[in-house]
């Protein structure tokens, strides 16, 4: 394929183009769900495609085709050159790339067992299996389950040498039980909620996640809902479990920090942000006890933030995003390095396919683990009066990153330092900086998960990616319970 | 671009390489093309062309699906290959219908497609935009964005697109269709606008316009107070209307209503929202977009919804049709017959209604009116992040943004910041005083609707954010 990319640099550098990247993908993907003991979808799907990035006369242009014969590779290069030339009409001032090394390297996802060599009859088993559990508990009028594969192999060449063959692997699994009743429609979902947990890894993340195992107890749960009293409202001390608050990380850490929001690039469709470049090492963005990174590197674990290196060849790196509760880093690129006085990209960009420009996109964002042994359970029995909340249900936050209101599945009261009742519908709500100073505990490592968020949506036309979040469970003092149903 | 004649060529290849007892092959893509703005000035500009093809194969009653973007010979067996392995380890699916002739899927199956019902989609000088013409909209817009001393971000995008089927029964059809797009966020240091529009046609579409109202809006909205939450009368533009209403659409679906899902569960026939509600679905309505037929080449119908606040029906695929027919619902749920709003085999959602028109009511009122009559109010230019938060009671959540003001005494009073709402769309549609005459309208949340701006009592903000 690296012939492909070099039939693009080279029209590229002929038409006028002072600097050029080249992308060519292939990805596959098998998805399967079952719904309520049947086979919901099942599907193979591959998709390959090259993609020129080109700079003209200091501004950019994009072009991307899935004809992969000389004469098609070319034309979208000098397509590429030729949208930049109009871009160069509506312009301030150049691009200025950071410079960066040009890379020559083959990095791959390590895993132990590739997802599609494992036979289709396994997986629906292994779904049909989960969802009798789930069906198995009396109340329960919905079983869904899913299982996702991916793997993204590509070649990315420069202008300047960089010569990068990266091949990703990930692995997603989940599934769902609902049980309806009266005017009610109760769910919890395993091991977190719109599609489960996601990891680059093989088929290993399948077994280590005791899908089967946590089944019956999930549909258990979700009856047990119905019976529940109402979350109380009020300002109350909560513990949020791991995947609650990796999704609170990614909402209001994750997004605010992308510089090209910060810098206006995002204002129409996803928003700008709060943390404007005058924060940066000033503002106290939360406790002293708040260590947040984002971590490409694989040692950081196998985060869907994970890779050696970025769709603009650059190095997978962590950057200190919360140094001690100081706001101490952004996400940044080659082209908005600069703009916080950098002279190195972050290492960010990185784009859905073959056919989507690179964006800023977070990496693992995680919040280090508490330094302290602390188990949730210590946790819980630490608190006199609080809320626990688990698994996410639904999500919403401004477009500057202030205001946010979280709702989960599953609510516990805690008093003096015990769970004495489940409690329906729990939400809370907050300002983000307000909320990240209240943090007083955070559960130590052995209660760490690197979470996948799958569906991360960004850009316009817009793309989804894939990003990681480690958090363990954590408590936050004095936050706004139940004002979503508030009457 | 792909056309028809190509694609019944690909599909003859498929058909030649299939062992199943049937194949159905869906087509879709074309080019696509966007500038991007921001900082008054274009930051990106991409353009694409992909066309995929997708097999699904059928044995004693097994499918499965496969997708590809190579054309080849290789990649068409592969492709075959892939969804034969796949269908043919499913479990028996008793509810699998055989696939839709021409005469089953409505139509004679060799008219062209639009028919003479739905109005052409296909407009050649939105085909043909340049680059350059791109880059002319946006120096316009960047021109008002300069004239105000704001900063203006946004995009502008083109596309021609294709939607085809072909299956073994002999059933084929072919859409094509135009697409241009430009939205506009205009910011001023304490307060910003926004306008959206998009249409078959370009010549629908001014940009100067768009801008000078989403600028109007930022210098309007400048240095706003914080007023409490609590409930008030709102002036939804469509826009905001589209994006919170679009969220209960998925519910109108045979398969919700099985799934025990929808919160229309036991409520169809029942008087649900206020009596100036009435709601189609109509993909051959002038003012729309899209594709006229579903996943399986069945031709859409003009479905009737809602009636004067009455749940009338939901829509069905063909094999939730039949399931609903069966089922211990079939005497609750009103009319029960394949609409032509299924999603393509294997799925788990069945279908949904995708081309929602509000019907006019008989004394619509202007913005302006509405905004004239309203003793204390917000008037919401848009809504983000909306989220159902309780699905019976269809209770959201989200924020106001890009336009945001208080309405006193008959007047706008200026800019406020923004809200966070918590409301019932059960209850916000009780609530609709009055209504504009409904346009087509996009949203960022919802897909593209026709549909009024609405004026509604009580509407529940619930926290204010800090801008």
């Amino acid at each position: 394929m690296k012939h492909v990319a070099h039939w693009a640099l080279n029209v590229a550098a002929l038409r006028g183009a002072s600097y050029a990247d080249v992308r060519v993908v292939a990805q596959r993907s098998r998805a399967l769900t079952t719904k309520s003991g049947k086979v919901g979808s099942a599907s193979d799907a591959e998709s390959v495609g090259m993609s020129v990035r080109a700079i003209v006369g200091g501004a950019w242009g994009f072009a991307a085709s899935a004809e992969l014969g000389r004469g098609a590779v070319e034309a979208t290069a000098a397509q590429a050159v030729e949208i930049a030339r109009a871009s160069a009409r509506v312009k301030r001032e150049d691009v200025r790339l950071a410079p960066e090394k040009a890379a020559v390297a083959e990095w791959n996802t390590p895993y132990k067992i590739d997802p599609f060599t494992v036979s289709v009859e396994q997986n629906i088993e292994l779904l049909l299996k989960i969802d009798a559990e789930l069906r198995s508990v009396a109340g329960i009028t919905l079983a869904e389950t899913n299982l996702n594969f991916n793997r993204e192999e590509q070649w990315f060449v420069s202008s300047e040498g960089a010569d990068i063959h990266q091949t990703k692997l990930s692995t997603g699994a989940g599934y769902a039980a609902y049980a309806f009743a009266g005017n009610e429609i109760q769910k919890r979902s395993y091991p977190n909620s719109y599609g489960g947990q996601w990891q680059n890894k093989g088929y290993e993340l399948i077994e280590e996640l005791k899908l089967v195992e946590n089944a019956r107890r999930i549909g258990e749960e979700a009856v047990a809902l119905h019976g529940a009293d109402q979350c109380p409202e009020g300002k109350f001390d909560i513990i949020l479990d791991s995947s609650q608050l990796g999704l609170q990380i990614h909402e209001s850490v994750g997004h605010p920090i992308e510089l090209d929001r910060v810098l206006g690039m995002e204002a129409n469709f996803a928003g700008t942000s709060f943390l404007t470049i005058d924060k940066l090492r000033k503002l106290r963005y939360g406790s002293e006890m708040v260590n947040v990174v984002a971590d490409a590197r694989q040692e950081h674990g196998p985060g869907l933030g994970s890779f050696g290196f970025d769709d603009e060849g650059v190095a997978a790196q962590c950057t200190p995003i919360i140094s001690n509760g100081l706001f101490t880093g952004y996400l940044s690129s080659r082209e908005t390095a600069h703009t916080i006085g950098e002279n190195r990209s972050g290492g960010t960009l990185r784009a859905e396919g073959w056919n989507r420009l690179p964006m800023i996109r977070m990496t693992n964002v995680s919040l280090l683990p508490g330094e302290k042994p602390l188990s949730l359970e210590q946790l819980i029995a630490g608190t006199d009066h609080g809320i626990l909340l688990q698994t996410n249900r639904s999500w919403s936050i401004d477009d500057k990153r202030y205001n946010f209101q979280f709702g989960c599945e599953i609510g516990w009261e805690i008093k003096g330092g015990k769970r004495v009742r489940m409690v329906k519908n729990p939400s809370y709500s907050g300002i983000t900086t307000e909320f990240w100073n209240s943090l007083d505990a955070i559960c130590s490592r052995d209660e760490w998960t690197l979470w996948g968020t799958p569906n991360c949506g960004k850009g316009q036309p817009q793309q989804v990616m894939g990003t990681g979040h480690g958090a363990a469970p954590s408590r936050f003092r004095g936050i706004k319970v139940g004002t979503a149903f508030k009457s | 671009m792909l056309t028809k004649e190509q694609a019944g060529d690909v599909f003859d290849r498929i058909k030649r390489l299939s062992t199943g007892d049937e194949v159905e092959v869906l087509f879709s893509g074309g080019r696509f093309a966007l500038t991007r703005f921001a900082n008054n000035t274009i930051h990106q500009n991409v353009a694409e062309e992909n066309h995929v093809v997708s097999v699904r194969s059928v044995f004693s009653g097994r499918t499965a699906r496969a997708f590809t973007n190579k054309f080849d010979e290789e990649s068409l067996r592969q492709v075959v290959r892939s969804a034969e392995s796949l269908a043919k380890v499913q479990h028996p699916d008793a509810d699998l219908l055989p696939m839709p002739d021409a005469r089953s899927a409505g139509g004679t199956g060799e008219s062209p497609v639009p028919t003479p019902s739905v109005p052409s989609r296909y407009f050649q000088q939105t085909a043909g935009i340049t680059p350059e013409e791109r880059a002319e909209g946006v120096k316009k817009i960047v021109g008002v964005a300069e004239q105000h001393k704001l900063t203006t971000a946004g995009v502008y995008s083109s596309a021609e697109s294709i939607d085809g089927i072909f299956n073994s029964r002999g059933l084929s059809r072919w859409h094509t269709q135009t697409s241009a797009e430009i939205s506009i966020t205009m910011l001023g240091g304490d307060s910003s606008g926004w306008q959206k529009a998009n249409s078959p046609d370009v010549a629908d579409l001014d940009p100067l316009r768009l801008a000078e109202v989403a600028a109007q809006k930022a210098l309007d909205s400048a240095r706003p107070r914080e007023i409490p939450a609590g409930k008030y009368t709102v002036i939804l533009e469509p826009a905001a209307v589209l994006d919170i209403v679009g969220f209960m659409f998925w519910d109108y679906a045979g398969m919700a209503i099985l799934d025990q899902r929808s919160f229309l569960s036991g409520r169809i026939g029942t008087k649900l929202f206020g009596e100036n509600i009435t709601i189609w679905d109509d993909a051959a309505h002038p003012l729309q977009a899209g594709c006229p037929f579903d996943g399986e080449g069945v031709r859409r119908q003009k479905v009737s919804l809602v009636e004067n606040g009455i749940v009338e029906r939901v829509v069905y695929a063909r094999a939730t049709a039949q399931r609903m027919k069966r089922s211990e619902h079939k005497d609750k749920v009103g009319p029960i017959e394949a609409t032509g709003h299924g999603f393509a085999l294997p799925n788990e959602m069945g279908e949904m209604p995708q081309n929602i028109v509000f019907a006019p009511v008989g004394d619509p009122k202007t913005i302006e009116q509405m905004i004239a009559s309203t003793e204390r109010g917000v008037l919401v230019t848009r809504l983000w992040y909306i989220r159902e938060v309780e699905p019976f009671e269809k209770m959201l959540t989200g924020m106001t943004r890009d336009g945001t003001f208080y309405v006193e005494n008959g007047r706008v009073q200026g800019g406020v910041r923004n809200f966070r709402f918590n409301e019932s769309l059960i209850h916000m549609l009780s609530n609709v005083e009055s209504m504009s005459v409904p346009a087509r309208s996009c949203g960022e949340e919802s897909f593209d609707m026709v549909v009024p701006a609405m004026k509604v009592k009580d509407f529940n903000f619930t926290e204010v954010t800090k801008f």
